[in-house]
């Protein structure tokens, strides 16, 4: 929020002539930038709102010309073809389990390192540090081919470990904890070392606690990542049984392009979730994003 | 050090070197950061350095790999599909970057006031940050789809004839940048309202006062102090753009007549279509250089460019 000043001068002070409302100016009973604002939200929601008519639309209201912008009668059978026609629940457990694991990995992983070169003094940690942040330059493509022979090697080609384990932890997440746990006051530390606790005691029970709202962003981050990640899974994963949601989604679209009804209520239902998080969780989110952009 | 005492008692009570070890900072900031440093070596460091040596292979990643020098360099500078698919990827970087920085920076600074239903359209353009590429693929083929498509439709209203659009070579291109800066721009719109409501309220007032219009303060007081807002937003949207891929695959696989094959799409075909991974790995390395020199090239104009209050 801007820092308003305590007292307001410009509204007291002597104005200069070109304050004085020029009478050929119109007024309009409603601030101009409705004028931008309205038109540019309507552009944003029609995508989405549209999804939902169609989803809600038979074949035949769907593919229809002039397009039914209303439908004449609503059809949830949609959902239940659509959730039939792939094993949408086990998609959805997929990437349950693809997101919460990786969440988990990194607030762990990253927690542990970050606190490591944050506070510890041990032998190549900058050396150590600027290794792992180069990582940060490379473009996921770089890796994607090594990696999927390295995971081919591990024997776990299309199984949810494949998936999951070279996303457990990021050097991004080390550096944003790292940066974060440094601002916080070292005494509390200190004192505890003084009263024998361990290093992973001080860990654990002061420097979390205080991180919370760190730990929020890059778990919101990763889960945000995860959810709607495509191309690795695309590469690792190869049976509907192990498939996260958008890649189950993508498979749906190939079997079924001119269902399109039926696509778009699976298309509904694979944003829900991510939607009702954000919807809830409105500030945290943009938070979140905010922060990627400050550092 | 205790062992250079002057009486040289304290070498004796020296613990073993062992013990130190494990009493020490150092081995206590190694077993810290273990874990992840062997999942990142692992699964980032490593591969970095086997995707270099791929690239020097034919690799059709079963059988195995022989060493062949340049050979695939070499071999890309006479591909004529990969000239294509850069040129694909420079049009729509150079279309999509100044098209969502600028929609952005505009959107921001209309969203950053208290007007009635403001959190309502702050939602409306945050909203598709949330919708997946995937869906945001389905949803736009949807839309845009020739016979019964809404945008056809919106057109026909107005006199336009029906257009192609993801089906027509010469439109589709435009159509993917038309549907990322939906998908992309409330990202950037985020972190412009942020770096705007960090701008202090005393400087605009300040700027007012001394008889400056609005449109002359937001040009020489606020676009500066956007200034690095800007740049990394600008950085950031080029290195997504050259790495365009998962609405390429959701909606056009590279078609029409290839004329949406950008890089990454290519290097896919290349690699897990066609089994040239020591091909795609070539292709995986030019792109890298390429997004570092680029993104190099922009830290430099934009370090002598942009204003840091700091």
């Amino acid at each position: 929020m801007s820092v308003q000043p305590a007292v307001s001068v410009p509204e007291r002070f002597p104005r200069l002539p070109d304050a004085q409302p020029s009478p050929r100016r119109a007024r309009l009973p409603f601030s101009a930038w409705h004028l931008l604002l309205a038109p540019v939200a309507a552009i944003m929601l029609v995508p989405l709102v549209w999804m939902v008519i169609v989803s809600l639309e038979t074949r035949q209201q769907a593919t229809s010309f002039p397009p039914q912008l209303i439908p004449s009668s609503i059809h949830l059978g949609n959902y239940s073809a659509a959730w039939n026609a792939v094993p949408f629940g086990q998609f959805f457990v997929n990437s349950l389990i693809y997101s919460l694991a990786t969440v988990a990995g990194n607030l762990l992983f990253c927690s542990l390192a970050a606190y490591a070169f944050a506070r510890i003094r041990f032998f190549g940690r900058e050396v150590l540090f600027v290794v792992l942040l180069a990582t940060l330059m490379v473009p996921f493509q770089v890796i994607l081919i090594p990696t999927f022979l390295i995971v081919k090697k591990l024997g776990l080609v299309d199984t949810l470990g494949g998936l999951i384990m070279p996303n457990l932890c990021s050097a991004f997440g080390i550096f944003m904890l790292r940066q974060f746990f440094r601002t916080l006051p070292i005494e509390l530390e200190e004192a505890a070392r003084i009263d024998g606790t361990s290093r992973l005691g001080i860990l654990f029970k002061i420097v979390l606690p205080l991180s919370l709202p760190a730990l929020a962003t890059l778990g919101i981050i990763q889960f945000m990542w995860s959810w709607n990640d495509f191309l690795w899974p695309l590469i690792i994963i190869d049976s509907q049984k192990h498939a996260p949601l958008q890649l189950g989604l993508s498979q749906l679209q190939g079997a079924h392009f001119t269902q399109w009804n039926l696509l778009m209520a699976g298309t509904v239902m694979s944003q829900i979730p991510m939607l009702a998080v954000f919807l809830l969780a409105q500030r945290w989110f943009i938070r979140s994003v905010a922060f990627t952009g400050i550092k | 050090m205790s062992a250079h005492s002057a009486t040289g008692i304290a070498v004796h009570r020296r613990p073993s070197l062992l013990k130190r070890l494990v009493a020490s900072d150092h081995l206590a900031g190694w077993v810290f950061v273990a874990p992840a440093v062997i999942l990142i070596a692992v699964f980032a460091i490593i591969p970095i350095g086997w995707s270099l040596l791929l690239s020097l292979q034919a690799n059709n990643l079963i059988a195995p790999a022989h060493y062949v020098g340049l050979a695939n360099y070499r071999a890309l500078t006479k591909d004529a599909a990969f000239r294509s698919a850069i040129g694909h990827t420079v049009v729509y970087t150079v279309i999509f970057v100044p098209v969502s920085v600028a929609g952005a920076l505009a959107l921001a600074v209309a969203l950053n006031r208290k007007i009635r239903g403001i959190r309502f359209y702050r939602l409306a353009v945050f909203v598709p940050l949330v919708t997946s590429t995937v869906a945001t693929g389905i949803i736009f083929l949807w839309l845009l789809d020739p016979t019964f498509g809404l945008v056809n439709y919106v057109l026909h209203l107005v006199g336009i004839p029906q257009q192609q659009f993801l089906q027509d070579p010469n439109q589709a291109l435009y159509c993917i940048v038309a549907m990322t800066v939906w998908s992309w721009l409330g990202f950037d719109v985020i972190i412009y309202l942020a770096a705007l409501q960090g701008i202090p309220g005393d400087l605009l007032e300040a700027s007012e006062m001394d008889g400056a219009g609005k449109w002359s303060t937001f040009r020489s007081i606020v676009l500066p102090l956007l200034g690095p807002a800007t740049l990394f937003i600008v950085v950031w949207s080029t290195i997504n753009a050259l790495q365009l891929f998962d609405e390429i695959y959701v909606t056009t696989r590279g078609g029409p007549l290839e004329s949406t094959t950008v890089i990454v799409y290519y290097l896919y075909q290349q690699a897990f279509q066609f089994f040239n991974g020591g091909y795609g790995a070539a292709i995986a390395y030019v792109l890298f250089v390429a997004i570092l020199i680029v993104t190099l090239l922009q830290l430099w104009v934009g370090r002598r460019r942009v204003y840091y209050t700091s």
